[in-house]
């Protein structure tokens, strides 16, 4: 079938017990070519710690993981770099595969970080070094992305200039990519599928579906019910600078 | 001119650098250098064991070297003792059973301190060949793993995400401890085995802004450890592990100056 030859990895009813509690359980979803797939939830709802079963790096799961490419690009949420390492940006870009200076330079500049090449990586800013992680990850061309919190720290105007970089890149590459976002608005309008997590998968759907769903409006607040709310309605009216609604 | 043993130190003792120059980078940077300490001080067992079989002392040095690294790895997970107080305990008790061995091989002559801080006129012709083969075998190894170790070395969950299988090299990496140590113990002696690892990388870590960077200078300092260490060992007849280890040291003193420069040009 032609759909499942898309499929770059695959969670079957997945989860992962540590010291008897469970992190995450009965995850089931699934990424595929040219899509993105965005994870949400409350902190400590077990959104890292799925990326992370998707990647394989936890080793004893239950359930399964089904992993169809090993080119994979990884933004993770918390990175601890050892600072007795002498290591610059232009090597910590060649970490896992060796690029070339146009490929490295190129990444580097999508992400608006090509002038900081030469330094230390110990001496960015958290912004700066969320910049790098984000143009190493899409540097080798990978098939899937897992991006968890990419843009955290990053200014805002920043934000939504990668926010966008990530839909391009997905849309050039054809790449599958499994974000995790607090960001409600992209996840609205970047999205395709949606999974909201509690600990287990609360809901999920198209965006549209998900933010109908009570469960969603339950764990997220009115409020957040209402963000997502807006983007239901069709526009049929533009705000003038007047402040009085003009009918299309 | 030199007697030929002190020729054949200085070849070994080369060979030796250029082993542990890259090698003792990644102890630092993996933060190993306990881990190496507790390899080199259960290679006496590996020397007793070497003397009583009439066995090549290289080779047993390895293999229970590397045995010890296997039950270091069992007992991390099997108790709940953190991982400094198990090396101690490996390292110590092994240390002390070697030492116990020995004494009751009373019909062997050994030269204890040969074997803890080096004897430069106990490396022979087969030591050369031991050292230099065995030196380019592991420095190959490491080549072929360097891209999945270094990776890892920076971020475990990065490696493993991208497909780099870094706990196979992480494995392998051990088992290459392990041999550097068997390579260079009548060199360097067991108990300062570890300083020729440690000592030229972290003088390299003072004056580098790469990884490159500092394997290379790593490499330059244990060399010039070697040659200066060798010929004071020479004429001052002193041991020639000490004298390498000094040598070392002095050489990471000079750098200490570079980071002082650097420091200045910062601010």
């Amino acid at each position: 079938m032609s759909t499942d030859q898309n499929i770059l990895v695959k969670l079957n009813d997945a989860g992962l017990q540590l010291n008897n509690k469970w992190l995450v359980k009965g995850v089931s979803l699934q990424v595929e070519k040219g899509k993105i797939v965005t994870l949400i939830g409350p902190n400590g709802s077990g959104k890292s710690t799925t990326a992370k079963i998707a990647l394989g790096i936890y080793k004893k799961i239950d359930g399964s993981v089904e992993k169809y490419t090993n080119k994979v690009g990884y933004v993770p949420q918390k990175i601890s770099i050892d600072w007795t390492l002498p290591l610059r940006v232009n090597d910590f870009m060649v970490l896992t595969e060796s690029l070339n200076k146009e490929t490295i330079d190129e990444a580097l500049s999508l992400t608006g970080v090509i002038h900081l090449k030469d330094k230390n990586l110990g001496d960015l800013s958290g912004g700066e070094f969320q910049r790098v992680l984000l143009a190493r990850a899409i540097s080798k061309k990978p098939d899937l992305l897992v991006l968890d919190e990419p843009v955290q720290g990053v200014d805002f105007t920043g934000e939504i200039a990668l926010y966008e970089l990530i839909k391009k890149i997905s849309d050039e590459l054809s790449c599958g990519i499994l974000l995790i976002s607090h960001d409600l608005h992209t996840v609205m309008t970047a999205t395709d599928h949606v999974v909201c997590l509690n600990g287990h998968v609360c809901c999920s759907g198209s965006p549209m579906d998900v933010a109908k769903n009570n469960e969603y409006k339950a764990l997220f607040g009115e409020q957040a019910f209402q963000i997502l709310s807006r983007y239901e309605h069709k526009h049929d009216h533009v705000h003038t600078d007047e402040g009085e609604i003009k009918k299309n | 001119m030199f007697d030929d043993f002190f020729i054949r130190a200085l070849v070994a003792g080369i060979g030796v650098a250029f082993v542990t120059g890259p090698l003792g980078c990644f102890v630092i940077w993996r933060r190993l250098s306990y881990f190496g300490d507790t390899l080199a001080h259960s290679a006496l067992l590996g020397v007793t064991l070497a003397f009583t079989m009439e066995f090549n002392i290289a080779l047993s040095v390895f293999i229970i070297s590397s045995l010890i690294a296997l039950i270091l790895i069992q007992l991390q997970k099997k108790t709940n003792l953190p991982g400094d107080a198990l090396l101690g305990l490996l390292a110590h008790s092994s240390l002390a059973v070697g030492l116990v061995v020995i004494g009751f091989l009373t019909f062997i002559r050994f030269d204890i301190m040969g074997l803890l801080f080096g004897d430069i006129l106990a490396v022979s012709v087969d030591d050369l060949l031991i050292i230099w083969i065995g030196g380019a075998l592991i420095l190959l190894v490491l080549k072929l793993i360097w891209k999945p170790l270094f990776a890892s070395t920076v971020n475990y969950e990065l490696a493993e995400a991208e497909g780099l299988n870094p706990d196979r090299a992480k494995a392998i990496f051990t088992i290459l401890m392990a041999a550097i140590i068997a390579i260079s113990i009548k060199m360097v002696g067991l108990l300062l085995i570890t300083g020729m690892l440690i000592i030229p990388a972290a003088m390299a870590r003072n004056i580098s802004s790469s990884p490159q960077k500092m394997v290379i200078y790593s490499i330059i300092g244990g060399l010039l450890s070697v040659i200066i260490g060798l010929f004071t060992s020479l004429e001052f007849n002193t041991s020639s592990g000490p004298s390498i280890i000094t040598a070392a040291l002095l050489l990471f003193i000079l750098s200490l100056f570079k980071i002082k420069q650097s420091i200045k040009l910062k601010n």
